[in-house]
Parts: C-alpha cells; sequence; structure tokens
C-alpha cells in the first residue's frame, strides 16, 4: 500500500486498511525513534502554524528529525505575509518551493483542504478550526491498538466538547470502519457535529449520553476532552454541566479493570490529577505514540516506507 | 392546462416557471431577486392542482428570459420545475431544471468558519447530498446547508 504523495487531509479519506497500515508502520517506527534513523536524510519539513500549537507542531518537528530530516517553519499567525494580508492559497505556492512536505495549521475549517488544492508537495493537516485533527486521531487509535490489541468489539466513549473539538472529530470517522460501539457523552450544546453524525451513524451503533456516570461501567476506552468555558453563553450554565464531565478516582471505582483513558491534552481539571497514577492512564503515552505515528506518516507521504 | 383550472393570464414574452413544488413560488421569486417594484409583470399562482405533483406553483415573468445560472438557481428550491421560454405568446424554448451533483459558485457556505468565506481564490463548491429535502454539503468544510440556509442569501 502506498501514500506517497498523498494528502493527509481529513480521516473520512480514508480506508480502514489504509489507516491499518499507518498503525503497523507506527509500530515500525517505535525502535528508529529511540536510535534515530537517515531515512529522510535531505528532506525538508515545514510546518505553517497560523494557530498557536506546541505538541503538534513539536511532535512533527521531533518526528522529522529523528529521521535525519530537518524542519522550517512558523507558529503564530502574525507572521509577516498574513500581516500583509498574504491568504492560505499563495502562502503555501510559496513555501512548497521551500519544503518536501508541508503541515498546516489553521483557524478556519476547510483551510488543509484548499491548500492542498494549491500545493504540489503533500499537505497534512494539523488542526484545521473545529473541523479535523487526523494525525492526532491516528495516534489515538495507535494507542488503543498498543494498550488494547485491538480496535475491533470495543465499547469506546468520547466525552467533553463534541461540537467543537477538532479530535474526536477525526476520531469519530476513524472509528466507524471499525466494529465497535461508540458512546458519545456530551453537554446538549456541545453534541456532535451533525455532519460527523451523518457520516458514520449509517455504519457503526452510536448512542449520546448527557453524563458519564450513565456509562462509566460498560467503558474500554475512555476519551477525554476539554469543556472551554467560553463555549458557554452563561457562566452559570457551564458551572452547572462541568462536574457531569469530570474523571476523578470516584468515577473510576465504577471503571472495568481493563478501561484506558486517553485524551488530546492540554488537560485543565477534566481529568483530576490524582487519576494520573492509575493504571488507567494513557495521556502521556500517547505523546510518544504520537512521534511514532508522524515518524509513520511523514516517511509514507515522501515515498520511503510502507 | 385547460380553461377551468386556468387562473393566471399568458405572457407574451418571458419566462414561464412551472412544476414548482407546492409553497415554493415565493422563495423562487425571491432567488431570482424579483422584489415586484420593477415594470414587468409577474404572475405568480399558489397550489395548483397537479397530476404530477399533486400541487404545484407557477411564475410568470413578463420581459425576462432566465439565464442558465438563474436556472441552477431555481433547481436548488424547487428540483422539479420546467423553464418555459415564451416569444409572442409561444414556447420557443422548454427545459426541465436539473440539479447537478456539484454546486460551484451560486452559494456560499453557511458555515461563518469555513475557509472558502475567507479572502481565498476559490469558488465555494458543495455536493448534494439529498434533493429531498434539499441538503447540500461544502468541500471544503463538510457542512451541510438545507434550504433555509439556502434561502438566507437571497
Amino acid at each position: 500500500m502506498k501514500l506517497k504523495g498523498r494528502d493527509i487531509i481529513s480521516l473520512k479519506d480514508f480506508s480502514r486498511e489504509e489507516i491499518d497500515h499507518v498503525l503497523k508502520m507506527a509500530q515500525a517506527m517505535e525502535p528508529l525513534a529511540e536510535s534515530r534513523s537517515n531515512m529522510l536524510h535531505g528532506r525538508i519539513l515545514a510546518t505553517l502554524f497560523f494557530e498557536p500549537s506546541t505538541r503538534t507542531r513539536l511532535s512533527f518537528e521531533s518526528a522529522m528529525h529523528r529521521l535525519g530530516g530537518t524542519s522550517i517553519g512558523f507558529a503564530e499567525a502574525g507572521i509577516a505575509s498574513v500581516k500583509k494580508g498574504e491568504n492560505l492559497a499563495d502562502t503555501i505556492r510559496v513555501v512548497e518551493n521551500y519544503a518536501d512536505v508541508i503541515v498546516v495549521r489553521h483557524p478556519l475549517e476547510g483551510a488543509a483542504r484548499l491548500a492542498a488544492e494549491f500545493a504540489n508537495v503533500p499537505i497534512i493537516n494539523g488542526g484545521s478550526g473545529a473541523e479535523e485533527h487526523p494525525t492526532q486521531a491516528l495516534l489515538d487509535l495507535y494507542t488503543v491498538v498498543k494498550e488494547r490489541g485491538t480496535i475491533d468489539g470495543l465499547n469506546i466513549a468520547l466525552v467533553g466538547d463534541l461540537r467543537y473539538g477538532r479530535t474526536v472529530h477525526s476520531l469519530a470517522y476513524a472509528l466507524s470502519l471499525y466494529d465497535v460501539n461508540l458512546i458519545l457523552v456530551s453537554p446538549s450544546m456541545l453534541r456532535m457535529r451533525r455532519e460527523v453524525l451523518d457520516a458514520i451513524e449509517e455504519k457503526i451503533r452510536v448512542a449520546e449520553k448527557a453524563t458519564l456516570d450513565e456509562i462509566i461501567d460498560d467503558v474500554d476506552v475512555l476519551y477525554v476532552t476539554r469543556i472551554q468555558k467560553e463555549r458557554f453563553p452563561e457562566p452559570a450554565e457551564y458551572a452547572k454541566v462541568r462536574g457531569s464531565y469530570q474523571v476523578d478516582l470516584k468515577l473510576l471505582e465504577r471503571a472495568k479493570q481493563s478501561m484506558i483513558i486517553l485524551h488530546p491534552l492540554p488537560r485543565v481539571d477534566e481529568i483530576a490529577v490524582e487519576v494520573d497514577d492509575t493504571h488507567h492512564a494513557r495521556y502521556f503515552q500517547q505523546v510518544w505514540n504520537g512521534i511514532v505515528t508522524r515518524m509513520a506518516i511523514l516517511s509514507m507521504v515522501l515515498g520511503k516506507n510502507g | 392546462m385547460d380553461e377551468k383550472t386556468l387562473r393566471v393570464s399568458k405572457i407574451r414574452d418571458g419566462t414561464v416557471i412551472d412544476h414548482i413544488t407546492g409553497g415554493h413560488a415565493l422563495d423562487v421569486v425571491k432567488i431570482l431577486g424579483i422584489t415586484g417594484r420593477t415594470d414587468g409583470i409577474v404572475l405568480i399562482a399558489l397550489n395548483v392542482f397537479s397530476e404530477q405533483l399533486n400541487t404545484k406553483d407557477i411564475v410568470k415573468i413578463e420581459g425576462r428570459e432566465l439565464k442558465p445560472e438563474e436556472v441552477d438557481k431555481i433547481a436548488l428550491l424547487a428540483p422539479y420545475a420546467s423553464i418555459n421560454i415564451i416569444r409572442d405568446y409561444k414556447i420557443v424554448d422548454k427545459k426541465r431544471v436539473k440539479l447537478p451533483d456539484v454546486i460551484k459558485g451560486i452559494v456560499k457556505c453557511g458555515n461563518p468558519a469555513c475557509i472558502s468565506n475567507s479572502n481565498e481564490p476559490v469558488q465555494p463548491k458543495f455536493y448534494v447530498r439529498s434533493q429531498q429535502p434539499m441538503m447540500i454539503r461544502c468541500h471544503y468544510c463538510r457542512y451541510i446547508m438545507e434550504k433555509q440556509d439556502i434561502l438566507k442569501q437571497f
């Protein structure tokens, strides 16, 4: 299976076989991430981050450097060309001359798809507004496979802001290709977007729930996301619902022993710090898994692997 | 249409839009930017009996022949409509509207956070998700627009 030259825009564009292949390649990258490699020697990655980011940008750069490549880029929207009013299409047509592959994070939805239409080098979506974050979802899936050995047959709950959380959109598209029970847990005003539900409901069993309490006993993978206070018109409404989506030791008393908790980070208070030391917590392992998954993606789109 | 059911008079030159889904004539008028504050006669018949559609609406516009892009707009709201171009009381051209699979440039994406609404050199592009009820999906951000979202733009 070849992903050479492929844009990574949305997981909706991927087949199960392709995702499984990426996960297999990620596993193969584990020793190289430790020992380093020259697989991408001479290759240049451009990271164009029009929105602040810590993890995704550093993770991609670390992945590139571990494979012997180099990286260039910027990390805020205040860069000269944008301040002068340059549009994304022009920025892409310039930067593609500087690099062999481009990672774009942009505040607007559909930005990565537009970038791919103007680029001759592969575009990787590093987060497009509230729409998608496909490489985060791939590393999440890799974490599930690494921890549980399989994705099929699991009860997977996505919790928190399902409307504006880009990672859960990509993850839901990908999970709809597997034999899973998907449980969506959110306040009603932050329910999963209609376009995502529209695409996944005919493929897998989806249940929407209002509180963690209702589902915690049956869950195999608990994927927690941050609920931002700013999403609520009234602070009182936020205060009213936040407790229903917080994971703490008391809640975990009822969880399966084998249940794992994932989080795309940054975490604020939706997972109590006391949970970090339990065997359920896997969110810091996800960070490492992000590096190997992105090593796999970079090597594959640059035609050096699988 | 026989004498018993003909309730609107013929026009001399212009366009007759027939077989509009019952109750949608006013939307069609709106989408064509017809305000009634110009000289030309506009005849609107609502909820006329139709064997094919049960009820249908008809719009007759004197002195204006619709352009192809205007016909495409009508297809968004009235997918079964037919367009008759009239000259000197006679039909000189008759066509059914046809909703293309891909709609380009007619409407903007209803998602304010969509990249196609910013300063980029692209036309908004949509795929038809369903004709009844009308639902189109943005090529860029995948946002699904319904008839009401489309109507807001005209």
